[in-house]
């Protein structure tokens, strides 16, 4: 019997063809040029007043950089087609980034003995070249049945403008995108389960992945709704805190749009906005994925028109530095003072993309150079902005998110901003801003870049409070049942509340947060579980409250938590339009994941909703959500 | 006798052009027959190994001699050539490689021998983990732990992709013979 491996591998190796003698005599010939030049840079780059490993990295990489438009032009006399130029000078500029052979040639030669430079180098080394299973899995092709959708699996992406491209497409059915989510958080019953604990998170990138997919024309995948992250990407105005606390807890108890036999516990936070002119002098390191995958128009391009935008919210007494990675790391803007305009312009529109991307260490240079400005006061943060994809350098996940984690405690915050779609690598990017105190959020427009980089930045990059957890006890005489609406991601365990080592989210200056509760009140038509047999039902102890609020944060840097809170009572607080809103963006998110506790509340019901509490909706923000709503209502039949 | 692979990667990554030369002109060959089964085109195949070889003066010095010369190369080559796939989708040309030949197939159906229309269409319907691993174990040349090695993935997980792709091939066969 005749295997069919052996016959397709008899197959294929006769189908191979031999290769070209003149054209692999043409192609090893630019191999010795190359070879010739690489070894000629190596010679001019080792003489450098810099100290340092790191100095001593980019004078390295800078001088590859100098030597790459020689090496082009020698490229050039080697008689190769003009179509076989094009195909080189990429290829050169990622020789340019690639850190292995840069990093370690630098170590070996200058054989430097300091410790951190030993150090920095192994954990460089220590990568594989590339993470090929991923990224074979990734770009499995489609199947023959599958052909005819090609062009349209690349068609958003490529032809995606800013803002404005509501042109129906289908759903790409192959692309590498993975998102972060949890099953939804189920109906607890109080005389069981009666402590909820979770972190804060002011993270919106679900909402801009949402809207990105509902405006391309399809509903989003439901592991990329996270509904908490919906309901805060709105402005709100809850009452402002006085005196010294950095924000203010507001509970409002109100009936629940969805069911009539439960009611809704809203909890908002305010955070305190300072004054802007005392804020303290900000040290900025963006560092930029500048892979081959970055060049889609909504990708690099937005990426820099965004970064002009903030640019000009910065002040003069500011930093800017800019790192690179792709394939290798590089600094491509020195730390300079955000009035130094035309020199970051210039910087900026410098970069470009191409190459595979290595995200750790592009992450370790952006944390040093962070680290080396950081001066008494000064608040660092490192902004990553990448299209998700980590796929080369990144062996373990895990020792990113630690190395992360220790970085943190150094002081210096990282937020992410996932651009681009088709690649986003939401799960990633989750547990950076997680690890690193940061903040997640996705620039899909020039819009979402505005709100995001300027409306929004003061808090998108001054924290007032860390680690921020709430922790609610409901009271089983009152609340037979209860269920927090999202916050999946965000779940601590009830002993994490009092531990102080434990992470959780920070809140920015002038940050909004909400988190609402579903709860069924003893007695209730809507209970969902049926009380037990051989246990006793809990007896009213004479306390109308229906649970205890408790919340700890930490002042910016400190070590110790401080202890905010309060008793929650049946039908407290005024509802507003900020909070119908929310309630209406609660439902909008549960109908995009799981539906299962609105009963027969639709889409029309939440249009309606959100349209009644629009308020003055200045940077019109919620007139979009409308618009999402319908899209989806759309799309959902 | 003959210097073996890794001492002359070791000479070229430390600035010697001979056995540079030496050894590119050894490998080139294995370069370009795994790029093609990479890619399925000649042309593609052959400007992947031209950015490849243009390339590896300033990759080679990251080569440290602790894995077998090849074994990295071939990395750097599957490495590349996913780039290249990458770089072509954001480009939304799409040239889907074994892709484009189903369309060929079609076209030139009467000039393709049966068995060589039979090769395009399992490379086609293979996905690309198991093309990748197909390609690397084809010529007998590296063990399943050498492709693991150059795959980063574990022995076993090569084993069972193997025994996977022979699972869809005799799958396909049996389908074929069904059809007629």
């Amino acid at each position: 019997m005749s295997d069919e491996l052996d016959d397709l591998k008899t197959l294929m190796q006769a189908a191979t063809p031999a290769p070209n003698a003149q054209r692999k005599a043409e192609i090893l010939a630019l191999a010795q040029e190359n070879f010739r030049n690489v070894q000629g840079s190596h010679t001019a780059a080792r003489p450098t007043d810099k100290r340092g490993p790191l100095a001593r990295l980019t004078v390295g990489v800078k001088s590859m950089l100098d030597a790459l438009s020689h090496r082009g032009a020698l490229t050039a006399t080697t008689a190769i087609a003009a179509v076989a130029l094009v195909m080189i000078i990429p290829q050169a500029r990622d020789v340019a980034f690639e850190p292995f052979s840069r990093s370690e040639n630098e170590t070996v030669e200058t054989q430097t003995s300091a410790k951190a430079d030993s150090e920095m180098s192994i954990s460089v080394l220590e990568e594989p070249v590339v993470e090929v299973p991923m990224a074979l899995e990734d770009a499995a092709a489609p199947s023959p049945k599958h052909a005819g959708r090609l062009q349209v699996q690349n068609g958003p992406s490529a032809v995606s403008t800013l803002g404005t491209l509501i042109e129906p497409a289908p759903i790409p059915d192959q692309n590498t995108e993975s998102f972060a989510n949890a099953d939804p958080n189920a109906l607890k019953v109080t005389a069981d389960d009666p402590v909820s604990t979770f972190s804060i998170d002011v993270d919106t990138a679900s909402y801009a992945v949402i809207r990105s997919s509902l405006m391309r024309g399809y509903l989003p995948p439901k592991d990329a709704v996270r509904v908490e992250e919906m309901v805060n990407y709105f402005p709100y105005s809850y009452p402002v805190p006085e005196g010294d606390a950095p924000f203010l807890p507001t509970i409002t108890v109100a009936p629940t749009p969805w069911n009539s036999g439960t009611q809704l516990v809203h909890i908002g936070l305010q955070g305190v906005m300072p004054e802007i002119q005392e804020r303290p002098p900000l040290n900025l390191v963006f560092l930029i994925d500048t892979s081959g995958s970055m060049q889609n128009p909504d990708k690099l391009p937005l990426l820099k028109q965004s970064f002009r935008l903030m640019l000009g919210e910065l002040r003069p007494q500011d930093q800017v530095s800019i790192v690179t990675y792709a394939g290798s790391a590089g600094q491509v803007l020195e730390p300079t003072p955000a009035s130094d305009r035309s020199t970051i312009l210039a910087a900026l529109d410098k970069l470009e993309a191409g190459g595979s991307t290595a995200g750790q260490a592009g992450l370790q240079q952006a944390y040093a150079v962070a680290n080396s400005m950081m001066q008494e006061g000064d608040v660092s943060r490192v902004i990553l902005a990448t299209d998700g994809d980590f796929n080369v350098g990144l062996s373990d996940p895990d020792a990113l998110k630690d190395y992360i984690a220790r970085q943190r405690d150094t002081g210096t915050y990282l937020s992410v901003l996932g651009f681009g779609r088709g690649n986003l690598d939401d799960a990633t990017m989750q547990a950076l801003a997680q690890n690193g105190n940061g903040q997640a959020a996705y620039i899909d427009t020039l819009g979402e870049a505005r709100k995001v980089l300027v409306d929004q930045l003061t808090g998108a990059l001054f924290p007032i409070a860390d680690d921020v957890k709430i922790q609610v006890e409901f009271n089983p005489a009152q609340i037979a049942e209860y269920r927090l609406i999202g916050y999946e991601t965000r779940a601590l365990r009830r002993e994490d509340f009092n531990n102080d080592t434990v992470d959780a989210g920070e809140i920015g200056a002038g940050h909004s947060v909400t988190a609402i509760y579903e709860v069924t009140p003893v007695g209730s038509d809507a209970i969902q579980n049926s009380p037990l047999r051989y246990t006793t039902t809990t007896q009213a102890d004479g306390s109308d409250e229906i649970g205890f609020f408790k919340l700890r944060y930490k002042a910016p840097g400190d070590a110790d938590s401080q202890l905010i809170k309060q008793p929650m009572q049946s039908g407290q607080g005024e509802v507003t339009d900020d909070i119908r809103f929310s309630f209406a963006i609660a439902g909008f998110g549960q109908l995009l994941r799981d539906g299962s506790y609105l009963g027969d509340w639709t889409y029309d019901d939440a249009i309606a909703l959100a349209n009644m509490s629009k308020g003055d909706d200045a940077f019109g923000y919620r007139a979009e959500a409308v618009t999402l709503m319908r899209l989806a209502q759309t799309l959902s039949r | 006798m003959i210097t073996s692979d890794e001492e002359l990667a070791q000479a070229a990554a430390s600035g010697d052009a001979g056995a540079f030369a030496t050894l590119l002109e050894r490998r080139y060959d294995g370069i370009f027959r795994l790029a093609y089964r990479l890619t399925g085109q000649t042309h593609q195949a052959e400007d992947l190994t031209q950015d490849i070889c243009a390339a590896l003066p300033a990759k080679i010095g990251g080569y440290r001699g602790q894995a077998k010369f090849t074994t990295w190369l071939y990395r750097v080559v599957v490495n590349a050539a996913q780039d290249m796939r990458r770089r072509q989708a954001s480009h939304a040309r799409a040239a889907a490689s074994w892709g484009d030949l189903e369309h060929m197939r079609r076209r030139d159906a009467a000039e393709v021998a049966e068995s060589l229309d039979w090769l395009y269409q399992a490379m086609n319907a293979l996905p690309e983990d198991l093309r990748g691993t197909l390609a690397l174990t084809l010529d007998a040349e590296l063990t399943h732990a050498q492709a693991a090695d150059v795959l980063g993935v574990s022995e076993g997980t090569v084993s069972w992709r193997m025994s996977e792709i022979r699972k869809r091939l005799r799958a396909m066969k049996e389908e074929e013979l069904a059809d007629e």
